[in-house]
């Protein structure tokens, strides 16, 4: 099955350059390779009708027949050996860490800014900043209490951060399901390899939520605050409040009564003391953010002001995963914490910076421009893909509003043997791992893979041809 | 529990048990009609015409066939998704009940109506129902029996349980209501030559209690044994009386108050109605004339479900005056909102 695998110019998680198997997969390799072609398609095929009965699906917008695919899920997994993981786990757990004192800082005393290390323009001019919780204390002082950040692996094997996901970031029930599915495909290889369980992570979510709870007194009632059944994540919000015997709630089924936040019961109202959000900041409260909202809870900002109810993320986290604020976590690491970062940036040129902005106009072919605000693979344009037209046009884009784009040189991201048609071909990966900020910062061995499905494309947003993958970190 | 749930929790049931009991019906009329040999299109227009008006639905199928045959009448019955109320539609609707209660359901529970819904939006279920129509309802049967087994085998004997319990004897109450009303309509179809007796017998057999009946009345099939044992019996699973009974008790574990008091409106709509029924007899309804009868079952059985909406779903209104949004008339800007990026 790996008789005509190619590994190509990259880094590959399976192959070294000359070939030859990397050790830690051993086991995979030797198991995938005596499996016969039909046998492996109907373990695929099975996954995919697990997926499906279950209804882990995402909507497919813009149809009238409310139509669900499955993210498509590859039955490779992604083998992460036990040294690399520390290195991940130590570099990911500095970065929330600078990444709660930069907001902290930010809502207060503005330290970082007085002292130049990032430019004031930058973040009083951020799409996702919130002045008017200047001053706000929040619960335990954390802002940003689930972080899924992307990480990327280029040639040289080195693992960069390439966005932190700092506001409501999606996707761990697919690392719970993909985990769940393998185990069923192929049950015995667990044991061979000896990999790290996932399954921690909804209780650690919970413990996490239960710590931010302002009330001491009794059990703290938390609730997962859903947009509702037809947002694409739908499915996930479900999953996770069920793991974590949790309320799901509409904004609908809340309302506020002197500052404190209530669900409607059919015993009446019940307080509610922590809401894991997954709504964002714009749709939550209709006083406050934008009128239209059908979605949000009418005062709820006002109780969580008043700190009678927390929320997870916090409010205004978004000036932390802003793309050009990006550029600058590892100053702020360095400023807050002395240490230089243990997981690089991807170099980033800013288009507000003048210089940079004739560079990224100069070399627009060879570059990734993004602009800042956008997450999802939106916005984005890939300069060695692009037609002369489509690059015109962005540039266009770029000098009406250059402080909204950034720019960064296409890094080719790691590939992974990915079943395709005709056997295993390598496909290109990412990483994001899911970041848990409590009483103690926690993260699941591993993460959720994701799988650029078509050929030689580094986009691996599902809503751009990606995919997924189970993802294996290793015991010693 | 949230209000909210509760009421999808409801409607869910509501759903599965109207799909079920449309199937009943629909594969009785035409195991009957196979038994009347040949028919023309105008009779066959008569057989169904019946089962189409007591689910409703006659002036949406007027307009949508005018010249319907039975081809389309079971089309409109079964698969047609524009009708509301066919079983495709009801099984949709009850899913999407179900997606918004998700976390509240054992995983085996969704995945049974999950896996009935995709089978009825697949082609080989058009394939079976061409082909092999009793097996088809008999599919529909089974999963809806299954789904009613896997939630007495796994959900908790709390206020979902007793929701969901309300909501399948509320509708089953009234199904058995319009099962029998079928043959008032049957006088309007006189030029048909079924002997009305082969239509009682098919209403007792959609209702699944021929067994249940003979060894009660041993064969006496008069409309009088048929009509006492569907509406009065005390032990009868669909009679009127014994799910009226079993209702009764759900709301009353729901609110804590003891059975045989009320202290809500539902309350005081079931236990009058349950007295009604546990204490009157047939004659009462042969002497205000069938029809009327299950006329005004039906409109108590009405009146129950709007009292236990009121009671139970818009219960803090006075607090906030923004009505609740049901899923079916989600405006396309709730629903463009809702669809917010996801990072």
């Amino acid at each position: 099955m790996f008789d005509r695998y190619q590994t190509g110019p990259f880094y590959d998680e399976m192959f070294r350059n000359d070939g030859v198997l990397r050790e830690h997969c051993a086991p995979l390799f030797e198991r995938f390779s005596s499996i016969a072609e039909a046998d492996f398609e109907a373990r695929r095929k099975s996954c995919d009708a697990h997926f499906l009965r279950q209804g882990v699906t995402f909507n497919v917008y813009h149809d009238d027949k409310g139509s669900e695919r499955i993210f498509p899920f590859d039955p490779v997994p992604r083998v992460i050996p036990a040294k690399e993981w520390e290195h991940l786990e130590s570099g990911l757990t500095q970065r929330i860490i600078a990444l709660n004192l930069f907001l902290h800082d930010i809502y207060h005393d503005q330290q970082i800014l007085k002292d130049g290390v990032v430019p004031r323009s930058l973040i009083e001019g951020a799409k996702h900043y919130r002045p008017e919780f200047c001053g706000v204390d929040v619960p335990e002082d954390i802002y940003i209490h689930i972080c899924g950040s992307d990480l990327i692996r280029g040639n040289d094997g080195v693992y960069y951060v390439l966005e932190d996901n700092g506001r409501c970031p999606s996707g761990a029930s697919y690392l719970l399901e993909n985990r769940n599915a393998l185990k069923r495909a192929f049950p015995q290889l667990f044991e061979r390899m000896g990999v790290q369980s996932v399954g921690s992570y909804p209780r650690e979510l919970l413990a996490m939520l239960e710590f931010i709870s302002p009330h001491r007194e009794g059990d703290a009632m938390c609730v997962l605050l859903t947009p509702g059944c037809y947002n694409s994540a739908y499915f996930e919000h479900c999953y996770l409040a069920r793991q974590m015997g949790i309320e799901i709630v509409e904004g609908r089924d809340l309302v506020v009564l002197d500052d404190f936040v209530y669900m409607r019961t059919t015993k009446g109202l019940v307080r509610v003391d922590v809401i894991y959000r997954r709504i964002d900041d714009d749709f939550i409260d209709p006083t406050v953010f934008r009128k239209d909202s059908a979605l949000g809870v009418p005062g709820i900002m006002n109780a969580y002001r008043a700190g009678n109810v927390a929320l997870a993320n916090a409010v205004g986290t978004g000036v932390a995963d802003d793309k050009a604020v990006y550029h600058y976590v590892p100053k702020m690491i360095e400023y807050y914490l002395g240490q230089e970062a243990i997981l690089p940036n991807v170099p980033t040129y800013l288009g507000a910076d003048k210089k940079e902005l004739g560079y990224i106009l100069d070399h627009l072919p060879e570059l990734v421009v993004k602009a800042t605000n956008e997450s999802g693979g939106y916005g984005m344009l890939m300069g060695p893909a692009a037609s002369k037209a489509e690059l015109a046009e962005f540039a266009d884009k770029i000098k009406a509003d250059p402080g909204n784009y950034i720019a960064q040189p296409v890094i080719q991201l790691s590939s992974c043997p990915t079943w395709c048609d005709s056997g295993f071909e390598g496909r290109h990966v990412d990483l994001r791992p899911y970041i848990i900020y409590g009483s103690d910062v926690k993260i699941v061995p591993g993460g959720l893979t994701r799988v650029a499905l078509n050929k030689g494309s580094l986009v691996v947003n599902s809503s751009q041809g990606g995919g997924s993958k189970d993802t294996w970190v290793l015991k010693e | 529990m949230l209000s909210r749930v509760a009421n999808s929790l409801y409607w869910m049931v509501r759903y599965i048990e109207r799909a079920d009991n449309l199937a009943r019906l629909i594969e009785v009329n035409e195991q009957m009609i196979l038994d009347l040999g040949r028919v023309d299109p105008q009779g066959f227009r008569a057989l169904w015409r019946p089962i189409i008006l007591a689910t409703g639905d006659q002036e949406l199928f007027d307009e949508t066939y005018p010249n319907a045959t039975q081809r389309e009448a079971i089309h409109f019955l079964t698969e047609d998704r524009n009708n509301p109320n066919s079983i495709v539609s009801c099984i949709a609707s009850a899913r999407e009940n179900a997606r918004m209660v998700r976390d509240q359901l054992a995983e085996e529970l969704w995945e049974e109506l999950n896996g009935l819904y995709l089978f009825l939006n697949s082609e080989e279920s058009s394939r079976i129902l061409a082909g092999d129509p009793s097996g088809y309802y008999e599919m529909i049967r089974r999963s809806t029996f299954t789904f009613h087994g896997i939630a007495a085998a796994t959900t908790m004997r709390s206020e979902a349980w007793d929701f969901m319990d309300l909501a399948r004897h509320l509708e089953r109450a009234d199904k058995t209501t319009r099962f029998l009303d079928i043959t008032t309509y049957l006088e309007d179809s006189k030029d048909v030559a079924v002997t009305a007796d082969e239509h009682w017998l098919a209403i007792l057999r959609s209702c699944g209690g021929v067994g249940a009946f003979r060894s009660q009345y041993r064969g006496r099939f008069s409309p009088r044994n048929i009509t006492e044992f569907l509406v009065f019996s005390e032990k009868f699973p669909r009679s009127v009386r014994f799910c009226v009974n079993r209702l009764d008790a759900s709301l009353h574990a729901i609110s804590g108050n003891p059975v045989g008091t009320f202290g809500d409106d539902a309350e005081r709509a079931s236990g009058q109605l349950l007295s009604a029924l546990a204490f009157g007899s047939c004659d009462d309804a042969m002497a205000e004339g069938l029809h009327g009868y299950l006329d005004g079952l039906q409109g108590r059985l009405n009146d129950i479900a709007d009292a236990i909406f009121r009671t139970y779903v818009l219960l803090p209104e006075q607090i906030d005056e923004r009505p609740s949004i049901p899923a079916s008339s989600i405006s396309s800007v709730v629903k463009w909102q809702m669809q917010q990026q996801q990072q």
